[in-house]
């Protein structure tokens, strides 16, 4: 149930999303999500991609410090206060959330939305029992 | 073991003895020989018949490189050209470069002494001895590769440089001592992680490593990435080269080869000379050298002396591991900084790449720093709070260091430069008045 997020360091300099992004490009790793949480010095983005071991991997060897993180995507109908139902469900049962961001484009039944959060069982087993959809990470990596 | 254990091993009063005569003699020799000593001694109302004991030492007049950049490139020998058999220069990155040379038994001292401090370092005539110091008018390669000679070990010259074909070699010609700068032995680690070897696979068990001042966490980094005992070994090509002093496996002090260097300590602002256990800079005075003499040079190296009983048994003298050069100090709003401080506390955190770099600068009539350290895989998060929080330790910790407010920059892995000879830590962006 849990997805693979890819988090690059990046320094505030020219050029540094674009590397990354045309480095992934070149290895056919094509790009499901992403945010960017910056500071005045540095960024760090994350992904979600189709491959995100080989995604990993690549951007390793090509000297980007890189870590893998588990994240939720889950699915929520797309209309006004779909995520706020989720946030409420999360809410109650006490689980913060680090960050969020949503999906490009739709899932299969509505739209999607990647959190990260520390209690990652907790809340998976949350929304399910409050009827969300929660998206297994090899059905994110093949949308 | 010793190399030459009567001279290594000698009681300390026959030492005294045997330094009296050779001062003697050198002091001689620089009076006659070098118009720059004789100007000097004069003028300080000195002559050589008043040196009568070591006490006397200090009625003589400093040498410092200015009065060697003086006198280039030749003023300072003290035999004519043609007894020259080698000539080593500094880089002048500083200034005008010094210039060295070496008679041939020059030459044979040197190796002499570079051959004990091998063996002070843990090396013996089976090593494979990968000598990674620059060959050149540098002293480190020639240095070793002399020494290393004179041991009977066999010695790669393979210089610096070409990092990947360095740990081919090492693995394949099955290298087992290591010579080069501290600096370019964290980056052959570096390397030989990269290519997917480990120490295993490599038959190193020392590394003799100098020609920049490192720090004990330092040490340990080294120790640990590559899985050697690291030795700190000291020299300076104006003293002589590599081989002016060295650690032996007690790892606690540098042994000086008395029987050809006088060292002393000194207060740097007064000049005048303290007693053992007392911090300050570093002073010789060569016993040997027929080419290039010194007298009390001043070395600009902050360090101290003991003589108390080392259990190696070697009787010489002991420096503290020089902690920084007061050529590479840096007054930063007053306060004294060296580069070395904040390696220490980057190893000490332990998180982080023991690259870095200092950039100096001046906003207004204020100086500031700004510390770029490099994130590695282990500091970093995905969480914004806990890498700035990790910032913020690094900030806090240099800064409780240095007693100095500092920037921390976090920058992206490899982005600072790797050395190859002397690591540059430190740009300095600051107007010269």
């Amino acid at each position: 149930m849990r997805v693979n997020q890819i988090s690059v360091f990046l320094e505030n300099k020219y050029g540094r999303l674009a590397a990354v992004t045309r480095l992934l490009g070149e290895t056919g790793i094509n790009i499901r999500a992403l945010s960017i949480a910056d500071t005045s010095d540095f960024g760090i983005l994350r992904l979600i991609v189709n491959e995100p071991d080989r995604a990993y991997q690549v951007l390793k060897e090509n000297g980007f410090t890189v870590s893998q993180t588990e994240v939720i995507g889950v699915e929520m109908p797309d209309r006004p206060g779909g995520l706020a139902e989720v946030l409420v469900a999360l809410e109650q049962a006490s689980i913060s959330i680090e960050y969020l961001y949503a999906f490009l484009g739709r899932g299969p039944n509505g739209a999607l939305v990647i959190f990260r959060v520390e209690q990652v069982e907790n809340a998976i087993q949350v929304l399910k029992n409050k009827g969300f959809r929660v998206v297994a990470g090899e059905d994110i990596y093949a949308l | 073991m010793y190399w030459n254990t009567r001279y290594e091993t000698m009681a300390r009063e026959e030492l005294g003895q045997l330094q009296l005569e050779r001062l003697q003699v050198t002091v001689e020799r620089a009076y006659y020989n070098v118009p720059h000593y004789r100007r000097a001694m004069q003028q300080a109302g000195v002559e050589p018949g008043d040196i009568r004991s070591l006490e006397d030492l200090k009625k003589l007049p400093f040498t410092t490189k200015q009065d060697l950049r003086d006198n280039y490139p030749y003023g300072m020998f003290a035999v004519p050209l043609s007894e020259i058999v080698r000539i080593h220069s500094s880089s002048g990155t500083t200034g005008k470069p010094t210039v060295v040379g070496y008679t041939r038994q020059d030459i044979n001292t040197w190796s002499e002494l570079m051959a004990r401090s091998l063996v002070c370092g843990g090396a013996t005539k089976d090593d494979v001895i990968h000598n990674a110091y620059g060959y050149g008018l540098f002293t480190g390669g020639l240095g070793v590769h002399y020494g290393a000679e004179r041991l009977g070990a066999s010695v790669i010259p393979i210089s610096g440089g070409n990092t990947k074909r360095q740990v081919m070699i090492m693995k394949d010609y099955g290298s087992t001592v290591l010579t080069c700068t501290p600096s370019y032995a964290l980056f052959l680690a570096e390397v030989i992680r990269e290519m997917g070897l480990t120490p295993g696979d490599l038959r190193l068990k020392c590394g003799i490593f100098g020609a920049e001042p490192w720090s004990d966490n330092m040490r340990k980094e080294i120790e640990k990435k590559l899985g050697i005992s690291a030795i700190d070994i000291y020299g300076l090509s104006e003293v002589i080269g590599p081989g002016v002093s060295i650690e032996c496996e007690q790892k606690n002090g540098l042994h000086i080869w008395e029987d050809h260097f006088l060292p002393e300590i000194i207060d740097p602002d007064t000049g005048e000379p303290l007693p053992y256990g007392t911090p300050g800079e570093l002073v010789f005075t060569s016993l040997t050298k027929e080419a290039l003499p010194v007298i009390r040079y001043r070395t600009r190296d902050i360090s101290m002396l003991s003589v108390e009983p080392c259990s190696c048994g070697r009787t010489h003298v002991r420096m503290r591991r020089v902690s920084g050069r007061t050529d590479d100090m840096l007054i930063i709003r007053g306060v004294n900084v060296f580069p070395s401080q904040v390696e220490s506390v980057l190893l000490e955190i332990g998180e982080t790449e023991p690259h870095y770099m200092l950039i100096v600068d001046r906003e207004g009539t204020l100086d500031t720093l700004e510390v770029w350290v490099e994130v590695s895989e282990q500091m970093f998060s995905d969480q914004v709070r806990q890498l700035e929080a990790k910032e913020n330790r690094i900030r806090a910790e240099i800064e409780s260091t240095l007693g100095l407010t500092v920037k921390v920059k976090l920058v992206e892995p490899k982005t600072i430069e790797r050395s190859e000879g002397k690591a540059k830590r430190v740009i300095d962006r600051r107007p010269k008045n």
